[in-house]
């Protein structure tokens, strides 16, 4: 039901007059030239050349060399916070993220070290000792090239109470001296579940700041959540942690498409997983077009049994880097409501 | 932008706190750069930072509410939650604790309840205050229309209830946190205590703003270069020459930016204080020639919030400037312009690392930027920051007065000129002591009357640094001597334990310190600094996961993650302590 | 051939963009996610709206001008342009035509004078000029706020001039862009959905290029231009269209004038509707298709608003009994005696190629291997243009000059006046799509019910506040809404949505002029009184509640 008539005759951009002859062919167009110098530098002994500007992680990927992230995505700005990407850099004291770090002429960098594996290692297990990451697939992946073993740490703490994360105060864990250390703290909570279209699980949550960038200035610019608190108190928040119905939220969901662990969860996969009859390895993907306003953005549609069971678009696609809106996102229901 | 707001609105007293701050915004720096003053204004005035002042803020400044909530709840200072009005922060931090801070918060906790409650005056445990000289220590803020908030030394449960109820603190003089008083070879110390520090006058007859007419006639290059002839090193921890670091960003294009960094927060760290409360202008002047001589035309002095008295000096001092033409578009006819911006912390360590200073100024969370690229390059809004301690700025007038050659004789080949040191804990007379670098440990502590009992263990450098041994005692207070002694001098603490110091409490605070202060950005920081607390307590519970030895293997693994793979020099630092610890003293051993 | 003139990454790299009736921000939220990439970057933004919309927040200045004087303003910009000598004089000399008359017409149009017409300051008049004639790299964009006027065409050609003064078309990062407001509006006109073009845009009036289509179809092709949708109602009207086969439209709910709508649909001899879901008109009909849902159960193409052929791909099967729309139509032909011959969507694709040189270079492999490629794409090397008529910047320039337009304001042909005193305009919101028919379906937390946004001024002068209902009155309707005060609108305006028709039947009141080029209403301004009803008694309200 596209309904074309009301602009179906919108009058066209037409630089000629009522044309009855075709307009003849013209010229191709001029495209901005983007020269780029070629940076050469070694990457675990191999030698590589980019382009100025580029990131050490590029360096590695034209090696075919697999560096983990999990903050780190092409259409966000990066944060360099998860560490879980960082190399070996000759002459630097620490290590270095690749994400961010540029290279440089003549750079020495090293990618599998065992400093390297220790500081992923350790990322990796911090982070499983603290967070749910059953719904995180890669980050398993991760776990097992590194060999990680969250549980060195102790059990998983009891998780918090509603709203008990919410209301920490920064700066003041020590009155908790001497108390038990039996178990390793953990962000375990219950999920926020205040709308129908998605979830937010911030048991699952990583602090990577994905979806605050994607909800910021990297995309959609609407801003309703942000980090609060500090340290391990710190979590992703709308303001006074009121729902996302009081809060500026405009469901485009780019949050969600965003996050690596399954902490934001469309509804409909939260309640089939709920089910127990989400199952991926049934399901079908498919590219096509959004049916709404006319710029063309690209849907993942994911298909379980004949039914939509969400919908996603492509990182590297130019129309919409990978961000939809509330109707490309959640306005299929009526397909499966036939 | 098109903001969202929930439906609070702010109250008259709100919108006109808001209103004052916003009429005294500047037009030449982001407006969000003012987020942090306006919520300290509404903290002060409304003892909390309610959802309706919130949007009213947010909506002044054109920045998200929920990123001022983001900001607001990063500050241990500011409460995102109504609370009582006057409340006492009391340190039991590792000066503290052991000299009557543990004692008084039992005491405050029996006197008003568990901290945080009470409806019109209530209590939190303090991570250090920087009166370390004067242990115990407690800071009060009174909210409401005639707010104030106070430092008190020697904290006492009456008088301290006395006071959060309304009554004034009695002030100890300067002189007492400084024992070399009267010294006369006192050179970044000599006015203190002798001039009045309200008085631009007294400064000005003190030989105040010599060095800069001295500057303003030898030119900025020649500064420069006795600067850097001076091989004056940072004293804020990393002893980076600050020579190099003016020159670089000399190179960069301007608009240029002077951060002067007060925001001193390293536990056992108070000589910054010192200067601050007992000579301000000299703080300014050297703000000016800092600033002269890298082209700056805008200085930020970053003050810790918990430093009221300082902060009361400075503005103050900064006015007088102001009108007496030491500040502003056309210094003493010289055509330099510059004028400083006096921002306060909110109660954060971490803003006291230079890029979560940054980024705490522009109005965003204190989270450290990740370098390269350096504040020198990309620093304030983005332009090239020069970014000094205030310890480090004082010296400058010395070497514009003295020469950077005769500045260079002092001290050692490699630690030029003289230092001030953070003396506290078991010794006798405790203060900010100034020296020539190369004294001995043993000297200094000589200096302060001795150790108080048997030396168990000097913390030199602060949580962030390590501890050496009675044996070690010989070690000259050098950047280069302490890391031999495979310590650090980072902010220049000095803090002996006496054997009737458990080391094991003392590293469990200086865990649950980092666990309090880490800005929680980076996953080996935020979740590291965690571990790490667990790990003591456990090995202090005597309660292993496996044995002693794995738990220590791992602690060890835990640091060198921390130290490889953090964001900044918190987590990079976290471990040192511990570490240090462990390998010099027989504790937590495997059976 | 018509379409925007630019790609979306142009957006991103502009240093000036104006929205010029278009609410970007809700109706385009991913065009916008584009613009806001050029604002992060140092970007200036302007927006031309009667209402302060979230796209007009982000702007540095916004013009809000009372409805349907776009022209005026449109000239009284080139009027400034032209008196602070910032057009691009080489690039008119070189490249248009028309323009001696053109700045005689403008002349007129001081911008004090466009600004007692507009209702806006002069000031916004002259800040809009300058800052789109000094950009290096300019874009003005619009939607329906340009174009749902009975004057659609002129108030394009009025921006199409403000580009050719100044040189901003033709060029990276410059152009001229309608936002298209429904998914392949852009291919329908591509694919010839037009009363008076063949696919490729080729005038059907042309015997040349009928002849070419007529040999490949082997058969006859009428030689006059058909109709438009709303000239189509006109002729039902006079009684010279009996039958009507509607697909994928729902003009019972989405033309104006509704009841003359529902009259002359009722009064067909026959009324045919294939969709996906039983609307309105469908239940109307004596036939009704159902037909898979073309974006998801179905192959194909369809062409975006920075002309990308983007392919559409079958997710999932429809429901049983359920055919996609070619197989209808190749069904249908086939009762009726004629083999459509093709059998895929790719076959059919391959039918125009030939047909249509825009298109001959795009193959579904090609289509496949990218994001799909933007128009005209003459050949299987061609890469596809990212910016149109770059053949204006070569000099002579080969084939037609572009032409400058005078075009005279005109308001809104229904004037407000004292019986009907306010203008209502009618628009989109973010999570809402047209009727309401695939969107009425999710359960949108942000969506607010179906009100009259009226100014804060009106409100006093009516006493009414938040939630009253009132009556709103037109020459043609009345329906009853309830009231949002919204203190961003200027007095005598009001706005409605035509998203929810069962709570509030907007196009009851619009008005059905049009403009005889483009054949589209002026569902932008109708004529209004509100009348306070009076309260409901609490009895009353509870039932209300409950219903």
């Amino acid at each position: 039901m596209s309904e074309t008539t009301r602009n179906g005759a919108t009058p066209l951009v037409q630089l000629a007059p009522d044309a009855m002859t075709p307009i003849p062919r013209g010229p191709l167009p001029i495209l901005p030239s983007r020269p780029s110098k070629m940076i050469d530098l070694t990457v675990d002994g191999r030698a590589v050349s980019v382009p100025e500007g580029a990131t050490l992680i590029e360096a590695t990927r034209r090696l075919s060399i697999d560096t983990p992230t999990l903050c780190f995505l092409e259409n966000l700005t990066p944060v360099n916070v998860c560490r879980i990407c960082v190399v070996e850099l000759e002459g630097s004291r620490a290590l270095v993220p690749s994400c961010s770090r540029k290279a440089e002429a003549g750079m020495k960098v090293l990618t599998d070290s065992e400093r390297v594996r220790l500081s992923r290692r350790m990322v990796l297990e911090l982070l499983a000792s603290s967070v749910d990451v059953s719904t995180a697939p890669q980050f398993q992946e991760y776990m097992r090239r590194y060999g990680a073993h969250p549980e060195r740490f102790g059990a998983a703490a009891a998780p918090a109470n509603e709203g008990e994360r919410d209301a920490a105060v920064p700066g003041r864990h020590h009155t908790g001296h001497g108390h038990s250390a039996a178990t390793a703290a953990s962000v375990a909570q219950p999920v926020k579940v205040d709308n129908d279209l998605y979830v937010r699980d911030y048991g699952k949550c990583i602090l990577c700041y994905k979806c605050v960038e994607a909800c910021g200035e990297d995309a959609q610019n609407t801003f309703a959540i942000a980090v609060a608190g500090r340290g391990f108190d710190a979590r992703i928040s709308t303001e006074y942690n009121v729902p996302l119905t009081e809060s500026a939220c405009v469901y485009c969901g780019n949050c969600i498409g965003v996050c690596p662990t399954g902490a934001l969860m469309f509804k409909s996969e939260f309640d089939m997983r709920a089910a127990g009859t989400w199952n991926e390895t049934a399901q079908t993907q498919t590219n096509t077009i959004c049916p709404y306003c006319g710029v063309g953005c690209t849907l993942t549609v994911h298909v379980q049994a004949d039914k939509i069971v969400k919908v996603t678009s492509p990182m590297e696609q130019p129309v919409t880097n990978g961000h939809l809106c509330i109707k490309g996102r959640f306005g299929w229901e009526w397909v499966n409501q036939r | 932008m098109d903001l969202h707001f929930t439906s609070e609105q702010a109250t008259p007293q709100e919108q006109a706190i808001v209103d004052a701050q916003v009429a005294r915004m500047r037009g030449d720096i982001p407006q969000r750069s003012y987020l942090l003053p306006v919520l300290i204004a509404i903290q002060q005035r409304v003892g909390w930072i309610s959802p309706g002042g919130l949007n009213y803020a947010s909506n002044v400044l054109g920045v998200p509410p929920a990123d001022v909530y983001g900001v607001a709840d990063f500050y241990a200072l500011l409460s995102t939650k109504a609370q009582a009005l006057n409340v006492a922060h009391i340190c039991d931090d590792i000066a503290c604790a052991n000299r009557g801070g543990a004692a008084l918060c039992a005491a405050m906790e029996a006197a008003l309840g568990p901290a945080g409650a009470g409806e019109a005056t209530t209590w939190h445990h303090s991570p250090c205050l920087g009166l370390c000289e004067h242990a115990p220590a407690a800071l009060v803020a009174r909210a409401g229309e005639t707010a104030s908030s106070m430092l008190l030394p020697r904290a006492t449960t009456g008088p301290l209830l006395a006071i959060l109820a309304g009554a004034e603190p009695v002030r100890l003089p300067i002189e007492t946190s400084l024992p070399q008083f009267g010294d006369a070879s006192l050179k970044l110390l000599r006015r203190i205590g002798h001039v009045d520090p309200f008085s631009l006058t007294d400064y000005e007859r003190s030989g105040g703003f010599a060095a800069l007419r001295r500057a303003f006639e030898m030119g900025a290059d020649a500064v420069m270069r006795e600067v850097e002839a001076s091989k004056l090193a940072g004293r804020g921890g990393a002893a980076f020459p600050a020579g190099a670091k003016w020159r670089s960003v000399l190179a960069n294009p301007g608009p240029r930016y002077l951060v002067c960094n007060a925001d001193e927060s390293e536990p056992g760290t108070f000589k910054d204080r010192a200067v601050m409360e007992g000579d301000p202008y000299a703080v300014i002047e050297a703000m000016i020639l800092a600033a002269f001589t890298t082209g700056c035309e805008l200085g930020f002095l970053y003050l810790r919030g918990e430093y009221p008295l300082a902060h009361q000096y400075l503005s103050y001092a900064i006015e007088q400037c102001r009108a007496q033409d030491w500040l502003g578009a056309n210094i003493q006819g010289s055509g330099f312009l510059f004028d400083i911006e006096l921002r306060s912390g909110a109660g954060a360590y971490i803003c006291g690392e230079e890029t979560a200073m940054l980024n705490s100024i522009e109005g965003y969370r204190g989270e450290p930027r990740n370098k390269p690229p350096f504040p020198t390059q990309v620093g304030l809004f983005g332009k090239p920051t020069v970014i000094n301690n205030v310890e480090t700025l004082i010296n400058i007038p010395g070497i514009v007065l003295e020469g950077g050659a005769a500045y260079a004789a002092i001290g050692t080949e490699r630690s030029t000129g003289t230092k001030l040191y953070c003396v506290s804990g078991d010794v006798s007379r405790p203060g900010v002591y100034e020296a020539a670098f190369g004294i001995t440990l043993r000297e200094l502590l000589t200096l302060a009357g001795g150790v108080v009992g048997n030396l168990q263990a000097v913390l030199l450098g602060g949580a962030a640094g390590g501890f050496v041994t009675p044996e070690q005692l010989d070690t000259p207070l050098t950047f280069e001597g302490c890391r031999t002694a495979g310590a650090t001098l980072g902010s220049a603490v000095v803090m002996p334990f006496n054997d009737q110091t458990d080391l094991r409490q003392v590293l469990l605070r200086i865990a649950a310190f980092f666990r309090d202060e880490s800005c929680g950005q980076c996953v080996p920081c935020r979740v590291g600094v965690v571990r790490q607390q667990e790990l003591l307590q456990r090995l202090s519970a005597s309660a292993p996961i496996g044995d002693v030895a794995s738990e220590r293997a791992l602690l060890k693994e835990l640091g060198q993650a921390m130290r490889d793979a953090s964001i900044c020099a918190l987590g990079h630092t976290a471990s040192s302590a511990a570490e240090s610890a462990l390998s010099k003293f027989a504790i937590f051993q495997p059976r | 051939m018509g379409g925007g003139t630019s790609s979306y990454r142009e957006i991103e790299e502009a240093d000036f963009i104006v929205l010029w009736g278009s609410n970007a921000r809700e109706t385009h939220p991913i065009f916008f996610h584009h613009v806001l990439k050029a604002v992060h970057r140092g970007a200036r933004l302007f927006v031309v709206d009667p209402r302060r919309t979230s796209s007009a927040q982000w702007a540095e200045g916004w013009l809000g001008i009372r409805v349907g004087t776009d022209i005026a303003l449109a000239n009284a910009v080139a009027h400034e342009i032209l008196h602070r000598k910032l057009e691009h004089g080489e690039f008119i000399a070189n490249a248009t035509s028309g323009f001696e008359a053109f700045r005689a017409h403008v002349e007129l149009y001081t911008p004090e004078y466009a600004a007692s017409i507009c209702g806006i300051d002069a000031s916004l008049i002259r800040a809009l000029a300058s800052a789109y004639a000094s950009s290096e790299n300019a874009q003005i964009c619009w939607t329906l706020g340009i174009t749902e006027h009975h004057n659609a065409v002129d108030n394009v050609l009025s921006l199409i001039n403000l580009g050719l003064l100044t040189g901003h078309v033709g060029r990276w990062g410059s152009g001229l862009n309608p936002l298209r407001g429904q998914n392949n509006v852009q291919g329908g006109g591509d694919m010839g959905a037009l009363p008076d073009r063949l696919p490729g845009f080729q005038h059907l009036e042309n015997d040349e290029l009928r002849a070419k289509f007529e040999k490949a179809w082997g058969v006859t092709i009428p030689p006059k231009h058909g109709w438009h949708l709303t000239g189509m109602f006109d002729a039902m009207d006079r009684g010279e269209l009996k039958a009507l086969y509607v697909i994928g439209e729902n003009p019972a709910s989405s033309e104006s004038d509704q009841h003359r709508t529902l009259r002359l649909l009722q009064g067909l001899d026959m009324l045919v509707v294939q969709d996906m879901l039983l609307t309105k008109t469908a239940e109307l009909a004596d036939v009704v298709f159902p037909a898979a849902a073309g974006w998801c159960e179905t192959e194909g193409t369809v062409t975006n608003s920075e002309r990308r052929v983007q392919r559409v791909r079958k997710a999932l099967n429809p429901p049983a009994g359920v055919l996609d729309d070619m197989e209808i139509l190749r069904e249908l032909a086939q009762r009726m005696g004629y083999d459509l011959g093709v059998k895929t969507a790719e076959e059919a694709w391959n039918e125009l190629r030939p047909l249509s040189p825009m298109h001959s270079g795009m193959s579904y492999a090609r289509l496949d291997q990218t994001e799909g490629l933007q128009w005209p794409c003459y050949d299987e090397s061609h890469p596809g243009e990212q910016y149109l008529h770059a053949r204006l910047w070569q000099w002579p320039v080969v084939g037609p000059l572009a032409p400058f337009t005078c075009a005279n304001d005109e308001g809104p042909l229904e004037a407000t006046d004292a019986e009907y005193p306010i203008c209502l305009t009618t628009g989109r919101r973010l999570d809402s799509y047209n009727t309401g028919v695939q969107t009425g379906r999710y359960a949108s937390p942000g969506r607010l019910r179906e009100a009259i946004e009226i100014s804060t001024a009106d409100a006093k002068h009516l006493d009414v506040c938040d939630g009253d209902r009132v009556r709103v009155i037109s020459r043609r309707g009345t329906v009853e809404a309830p009231v949002r005060v919204d203190a961003t609108m200027r007095p005598g305006l009001a706005f409605l949505t035509f998203h929810h028709p069962d709570e509030v039947e907007t196009n009851l009141l619009t008005v059905d002029f049009t403009d005889p080029r483009s054949g589209t209403a002026e569902f932008k301004a109708a004529a209004i009184r509100i009348e306070k009803l009076p309260l409901l008694a609490e009895s009353q309200v509870a039932q209300a509640v409950t219903v």
